[in-house]
């Protein structure tokens, strides 16, 4: 693990800096010229049709995909190429728009997994589990169990993931996103196939992190009375490009947006 | 230095010196190459249809010729026992099909392809105890094969060129050909690649998934007798063919699993490369290197092109 | 009320992290165990050389592979090859420095193989799947070939085959001729316990937990911090280590000298098979398989010509060795359409079953 050699940001501050970033596949461009902000602890929404972009960007922002062109700058400091892990040791964390969670461990070990990266035992005390090792995993347990009281999913604790319904699957996948304690959360359409009181439950999970930890948030959803209450800034992509950038209200009346959205009478 | 030479110098003196000896060379590579891709073809024409990984097809080789030659000991005429095999073949993509692959559908690759292994074990098993563990002679002549060599003066030396191997080339040809146009302009070729692409969606679309299956393990069988006739014709028909079908996999690799022509190119270059590198290289390090040469060739080309000659770039989604 | 989880209350994290969380399961283990060692005084020397030692033997070797396999995904042909490089390094070992006690070794030869298999597991970062296990066949073959190859490794032996020195453990010889079954099998019995134990240790810690990360989602398993690189060449270390500890063992405790032959593509196969039929990502499961297609054969040839040579049908050897593969090939499709968690998985709904008898559920 490095040592933080970024500047301590207060609530705010730019944490991070999308510039003039482009990236294509082949003959496909999937983002061109997209630039945006994101600033300490709040919320931002990424909108957009679908095949906007969306999840390209969010790809882009913790490394899965590099930009073709333009630079993206984390906690002040300009990426080159980094890779998807050094992103995550970085502090940054996600869920996925189709549930990638570990089907065959329980929920417990899920979240534990999500720990990681802040477990240091080495391999030999691993071998013994003894002395640091289990130490080690009984102070993260600690935390992981703070987690599951948080998200209210202590009835699953030791149930496959496979086996839990999708909503309790999303759960446990922000249970194990929030476990890295990140600096920056990437969640890519929460609510995706939810009920309403899923979604209800779920909005309310994202802002009590968002306020409790402090934890800046970006995510994609479709349900734009979900992004219009949560967010504290909206950008919209529409086929690679962004269209508008400002508050829920601001982008709300853009008629850029509007055409994308409701189509434009030809 | 002098073990640079010996590498990097030397053989290609050699080369130089004896051309005659280097077409030699580059035709048993080619040869061979040809047979590597028919045996690849077999492969290829089950993964193109079922995304299934059969690693059975190299048993397949040699349980077909085992078949055909322990029909002809029984004293069936040579001919009608081809067609017996062939009709054997049938009934062995029946019964996978019904036995493996319907209860599997839908099923990771990597399930299949581990079922494909308990396949290559059972037929091992059956085949040897039926016609016995012990090497047979290749029926060649019953079935109008040409034998004989011809020797071809040139380049200071004389070039000799087995009929049997013309013979292996043509007959290789055909059929890769052949199955070509069979994929790309029949309708049932069509319906092949559909249900390569995903099992639920050809269903839904109304392909039989049973039917297709049948018929692509069939054809892989008969590429399979082809393939067991010309090796056997040129080696013998023992489960030691085995080893040698497992080359196709490095050609797979090179060429893609659902490429013809990546199957053929991968072919030649494992065929001719592992040719020269056992001539020329091969004493350097006391011979034998044929056994892993194809592998190591076709792990390295991995590194550094993972999806193969023609494969595409693959872009991983999350 | 044998088997019940009533009553036992864990009052730390500590206790519920434990491998074995209920009582009657650590009695059990316990008792396993106990057995285990006694059968060296109970058994006569056929249980003991022909089906104990083996057993215990391939055990480890399916554990080995099940790490790789069972636990990280990365599916391998090469087991056999790896458990051949620790033979040799083993036999290089101690007949160099024959001072030094070959128990240490044996445990030293291991590391040879994780060097080796790290070094052929470097392409699992870019090829996956069946892609992977074609690049395993490669260390498959030229590992092979360097074992028939380079005379140096048989230290110029004219046979070109391992054979074993005599080695002592306490003034008791455990490898060569002289070595009892007896003092084999405890030899064997003890460092199969001792690595079985690491191994499960390393599976239900984190180091287990990144690996089955990258077996389930691998993609997942990067974007929160896991390097694929390192996780999985660690796989392929630990996994080719209790493989290469098994080929020692093979070699010099069981068969007592063998030629390369022995670590070809078909012992590679029939560990894989053990590791299916027991379970994939269970190290009991690494047990039932080994047993399962270890001891079949050999009951298979008492039991056949028991039935068949009455009747007048001769039943020979060779054709016990082609049932062998015809049952193996069929159990395998079997089991990975009836129960892709093999053995492991019957065990487990078993206890689960006891856990609430006489009741359903």
């Amino acid at each position: 693990m490095r040592a933080p050699d970024h500047p301590i940001l207060a609530k705010g501050d730019v944490l991070l800096a999308v510039e003039n970033v482009s990236l294509g596949f082949g003959g496909v461009k999937a983002l061109t010229d997209v630039s945006f902000d994101i600033r300490k602890s709040e919320i931002r929404a990424i909108i957009g049709p679908n095949g906007a972009g969306k999840t390209s960007m969010l790809n882009c922002i913790n490394g899965f995909y590099y930009p073709t062109e333009g630079s993206i700058t984390f906690q002040g400091l300009k990426r080159p190429k980094m890779r998807p892990y050094e992103a995550a040791r970085g502090g940054i964390a996600r869920t996925f728009q189709n549930v990638a969670l570990f089907k065959s461990m329980s929920t417990l070990d899920n979240i534990m997994a999500g720990r990681s990266i802040k477990m240091r035992s080495n391999f030999f005390w691993q071998l013994f589990r003894h002395g640091p090792a289990m130490r080690e995993e009984v102070e993260h347990r600690k935390v992981v169990e703070e987690i599951i009281d948080f998200l209210e999913i202590q009835h699953i604790r030791k149930t496959p993931v496979g086996r839990l319904p999708y909503g309790l699957q999303k759960r446990v996948e922000l249970a194990r996103a929030l476990a890295m304690e990140p600096e920056l959360l990437l969640l890519d359409e929460p609510m995706a196939g939810m009920n309403l009181e899923e979604k209800e439950d779920m909005s309310r999970f994202i802002i009590e992190v968002n306020q409790q930890f402090g934890t800046t948030i970006a995510l994609i959803e479709h349900d734009m009375g979900v992004v219009m209450d949560l967010s504290d800034r909206v950008v919209v992509l529409e086929y690679g490009r962004k269209i508008a950038d400002g508050t829920p209200d601001e982008v709300k009346r853009d008629q850029r947006v509007i055409d994308a959205y409701l189509g434009v009478a030809h | 230095m002098d073990i640079l030479y010996k590498i990097f110098i030397e053989p290609f003196v050699f080369m130089g010196e004896a051309p005659d000896l280097l077409i030699q060379t580059l035709w048993e590579g080619l040869v061979s190459g040809i047979l590597y891709a028919l045996i690849a073809l077999g492969f290829v024409l089950i993964f193109k249809a079922s995304g299934v990984f059969n690693f059975a097809q190299g048993i397949m080789v040699v349980f077909s010729a085992l078949i055909l030659v322990g029909l002809y000991e029984q004293g069936v005429p040579a001919l009608l026992a081809l067609l017996l095999t062939g009709g054997a073949m049938l009934i062995l993509a029946l019964t996978v099909e019904r036995v493996v692959l319907r209860p599997l559908v839908n099923q990771p690759d990597i399930i299949l392809f581990m079922a494909t292994f308990g396949l290559t074990y059972f037929l091992i098993g059956f085949g040897e105890l039926i016609f016995g563990g012990s090497p047979k002679e290749m029926i060649t002549s019953e079935l109008y094969l040409p034998q004989g060599t011809t020797e071809v003066e040139m380049l200071g030396g004389f070039v000799r060129f087995q009929h049997l191997d013309i013979a292996a080339t043509v007959i290789a040809s055909i059929m890769i050909g052949l199955l070509a146009v069979f994929f790309s302009k029949t309708r049932i070729g069509r319906a092949l690649r559909a249900v390569a692409d995903s099992h639920k969606a050809a269903l839904s679309v109304g392909i039989s998934l049973n039917q297709i299956w049948v018929i692509v393990w069939f054809a892989a069988g008969i590429v399979a007798l082809v393939a067991g006739i010309m090796w056997g014709a040129r080696a013998g028909v023992s489960f030691s063919l085995q080893i040698i079908a497992l080359k196709a996999l490095p050609v797979l690799i090179l060429g893609g699993f659902t490429s013809i022509p990546g199957a053929i190119i991968g072919g030649l270059i494992i065929g001719i490369g592992e040719k020269l590198g056992e001539f020329y290289w091969g004493p350097l390090v006391g011979g034998g290197i044929e056994t892993w040469l194809a592998y190591v060739i076709a792990l390295l080309f991995l590194l550094y092109r993972p999806q193969g000659l023609f494969g595409e770039k693959i872009i991983e989604r999350i | 009320m044998l088997y019940r989880e009533a009553g036992q209350f864990k009052t730390n994290y500590v206790a519920d992290r434990a491998i074995f969380p209920l009582r009657e399961d650590r009695i059990g283990l316990g008792l396993i165990v106990l057995v285990a060692y006694s059968l060296a005084f109970l058994g006569n020397d056929f249980l003991l050389q022909a089906v104990l030692i083996p057993f215990l033997v391939f055990s480890l070797a399916a554990i080995g592979l099940n790490i790789l396999t069972g636990y990280t995904g990365l599916l391998s042909l090469g087991t056999g090859a790896f458990m051949g490089v620790g033979a040799y390094a083993c036999y290089k070992l101690m007949t160099a420095f024959p001072e030094v006690n070959v128990i240490v070794w044996i445990f030293v030869s291991g590391f040879f193989s994780a060097g080796i298999g790290a070094l052929f597991g470097l392409p699992s970062l870019r090829i996956k799947g069946f892609y992977l296990a074609v690049a395993t066949l490669a260390a498959q073959f030229f590992l092979q070939w360097c074992f028939i190859r380079i005379p140096w490794l048989v230290n110029y032996n004219v046979s070109g085959a391992l054979e074993a020195p005599l080695r002592t453990l306490f003034g008791i010889p455990i490898v060569g001729a002289t070595a009892t079954p007896q003092t084999r099998y405890l030899v064997v019995l003890t460092i199969v316990i001792v690595l079985t134990w690491l191994a499960s240790n390393l599976v239900h810690g984190r180091i287990g937990r990144m690996w089955i990360a990258i077996r389930d989602m691998d993609l997942a398993a990067e974007l929160m911090g896991i390097r694929p690189l390192q996780t999985k060449l660690l796989a392929f270390a630990v996994s080719s280590y209790y493989c290469g500890v098994a080929g020692a063992l093979l070699v010099f405790l069981w068969y007592g000298g063998a030629e390369y032959d022995v670590f070809n593509i078909n012992q590679s196969f029939f560990i894989l098979f053990m590791v299916i039929i027991g379970g994939l990502g269970s190290l009991i499961g690494s047990f039932f398989g080994a047993a399962l297609i270890f001891i079949m054969p050999i009951v298979l040839g008492i039991v056949l010509p028991a039935i068949f040579e009455p009747l007048g049908i001769p039943i020979a050897a060779e054709t016990i060795e082609h049932l062998r593969f015809m049952i193996v090939g069929a159990l395998i499709i079997f089991f990975l359409i009836v129960e892709p968690h093999g053995l492991a998985r019957l065990w487990q709904i078993g206890k689960q079953k006891l856990l609430v008898w006489p009741f359903p559920y």
